[in-house]
């Protein structure tokens, strides 16, 4: 058979393959080993989340939205709460137990997604023992999930205008123990890989994107401020009281894979940081805002009080309805910019409910990424680019 | 730069385009006519630098005439604000142009719009399905299409 240089070679790779990070199909078109052009297919996970929304009372919807990004799921739930309390317009009655305890939350999420992209983009290119450690830690951040939510994956804690539920006893003592031993096991992570050569040969100049492209493609968190863009929401357009607490944003210019690596895990041990903080800042107190007509009453007022179980009847039953109008929430979810755009048409459903899932921007980025580089390397900017199919495909 | 400064820009450039400005919850909405669309977005990357396109997606007022909103959540880097344009679609002439052109993000997010809105994006590089299978009828965001999905009795339980 004769040998023609200029075909190509197109192969299937994935929906059932375990470094696609779960449904995700890319159709290769190669040359040799090296990757002319890739078209991703995707939707195989879509289970019309938008849609639904629009057919459930507000309360109904936060059991969807953990649904989506599952590695990260109180991300998701926070700014969905977020997004409707806007709308509501009750942002500023939020208690401050309440915020401390989101934040608390929301950081040791970030740590849960950042561990599993940790573990999964090690693993796949090649440095199997860091998994089992990431998910070693990643055991405790479920532990502490399932005391405060009953669930271990889908949290479904917060509600609109506060939690579900106060932190359980010597939670905080767990959680504390947990933060301050989490910097120390980052390091044991790094002194396996930073210095690893094969980890070096493996990410960097790998998947390169200048900050001009990323923008321009819509690439946010991690996957931006690894090209030099200094920009996160915690900072720069606070939410739930990020301003009070004191830490950095990691950036590196050098727009590579090993550079999104480095951000990542400085941003592990900057979430250790707020959670320390947020713990020492803690103090009792309420839990939930005061407006009984929007906020379900707390359980023991439902049980003992006429007032309460009214209430917890009335907003079960018929929920509660925003005035006429549009916001735009966003939260700095592991992933990137999550963001909840939310209409009302006064009544007690969402009229509209989108979200912006950072997973499906940032893939987007992948064909321009992956092009004219070695196949090998896709299965690497695949995992740094971090992305997850439930997401995706809402 | 104040919201209200950007409306005034948009309004001295564009005074025919623009249709309507809310404010709700110190956020600012501007909805615009269709047809300068790409000539109002690269007006504002370039001159009020949103760089950003965060969001893209479709509104479906049924019963109202226009029917759809396309929406454009825009996002400056630098000057870390927001601002957002709507612009109309009518159900007789349901297309509008693409801004792939101007943000790279859009791609995908037109292609979205398209696959569960119905809305046709005039010059895009790129349009096909993306989460529904290539073969599917109907768009299932529009508030005519049932939530149970086409040929199939609606749930009999109680949705809420």
């Amino acid at each position: 058979m004769a040998v023609n240089s200029t075909e190509t070679m197109t192969i299937n790779m994935g929906p059932q393959h375990p470094s696609t990070h779960g449904v995700l199909q890319l159709i290769l078109e190669l040359d040799g080993e090296i990757v002319q052009k890739a078209t991703p297919h995707i939707g195989f996970l879509h289970r019309g989340i938008e849609k639904l929304s629009e057919h459930r009372t507000y309360h109904q919807v936060i059991p969807l939205t953990d649904r989506m990004d599952y590695l990260a799921p109180m991300s998701n739930n926070l700014g969905y709460v977020l997004a409707v309390e806007k709308l509501l317009g009750i942002t500023d009655q939020i208690p401050e137990r309440a915020q401390r305890v989101r934040v608390i939350m929301a950081e040791l999420t970030r740590l849960k997604s950042h561990l599993v992209w940790l573990a999964c983009h090690a693993l796949d290119i090649g440095a199997m023992t860091v998994f089992l450690y990431c998910f070693r830690e990643r055991e405790h951040i479920t532990d502490i999930y399932e005391k405060v939510s009953g669930a271990r994956m889908t949290s479904n804690y917060f509600r609109v205008g506060g939690l579900s539920d106060d932190l359980p006893d010597g939670l905080e003592q767990d959680i504390r123990a947990f933060a301050e031993s989490m910097p120390a096991h980052i390091d044991e992570y790094e002194g396996l890989l930073t210095g690893n050569k094969i980890w070096q040969k493996r990410t960097i100049g790998v998947g390169a994107i200048t900050a001009e492209d990323a923008i321009d493609i819509g690439l946010t968190g991690p996957a931006l401020r690894g090209s030099g863009v200094d920009w996160d929401l915690r900072r720069d357009n606070p939410y739930t009281g990020y301003e009070d607490y004191d830490f950095e944003v990691p950036v590196r210019t050098d727009c590579d894979t090993f550079a999104r690596y480095k951000v990542r895990l400085d941003e592990m041990r900057q979430a250790s940081r707020i959670i320390l903080q947020a713990l020492d800042k803690l103090k009792p107190g309420p839990i939930l805002a005061d407006c009984p007509k929007v906020v379900l009453p707390p359980k023991q007022d439902v049980v003992n009080t006429i007032e309460g179980l009214i209430h917890h009847f009335k907003i079960i039953t018929e929920g509660f309805k925003p005035e006429a109008g549009e916001i735009f929430q966003s939260v700095e979810a592991p992933k990137g910019e999550l963001g909840y755009y939310l209409v009302s048409d006064g009544s007690a459903h969402p009229y509209r409910m989108r979200v912006r899932p950072p997973s499906f921007i940032n893939l987007q980025a992948l064909p321009q990424m992956v092009e004219g580089r070695l196949l090998a390397d896709v299965i690497a900017v695949i995992g740094t680019l971090d992305i997850v199919l439930g997401e995706i495909d809402r | 730069m104040s919201d209200q400064a950007i409306v005034e820009k948009l309004k001295g450039k564009f005074a025919s385009e623009v249709v309507d400005v809310v404010e709700f919850r110190d956020e600012t909405t501007v909805t615009v006519k269709k047809e300068k669309i790409v000539d109002i977005c690269t007006f504002m990357r370039d001159e009020l630098g949103y760089n950003l396109l965060c969001d893209l997606c479709g509104v479906d007022y049924m019963g109202q005439d226009p029917r759809f909103l396309v929406v454009y959540n825009m996002y400056n880097i630098t000057t870390k604000q927001r601002f957002r344009i709507k612009a109309q679609v009518s159900e007789q002439d349901c297309c509008i142009d693409t801004v792939s052109t101007v943000w790279g993000t859009a791609n995908w997010l037109e292609r979205e719009c398209w696959d569960l809105m119905g809305i046709e994006f005039t010059g895009h590089p790129d349009p096909r399905r993306i989460l529904m299978p290539a073969d599917w009828e109907g768009h299932p965001l529009r508030k005519d299409y049932p939530v149970q999905g086409p040929d199939r009795e609606p749930y009999k339980g109680r949705l809420s």
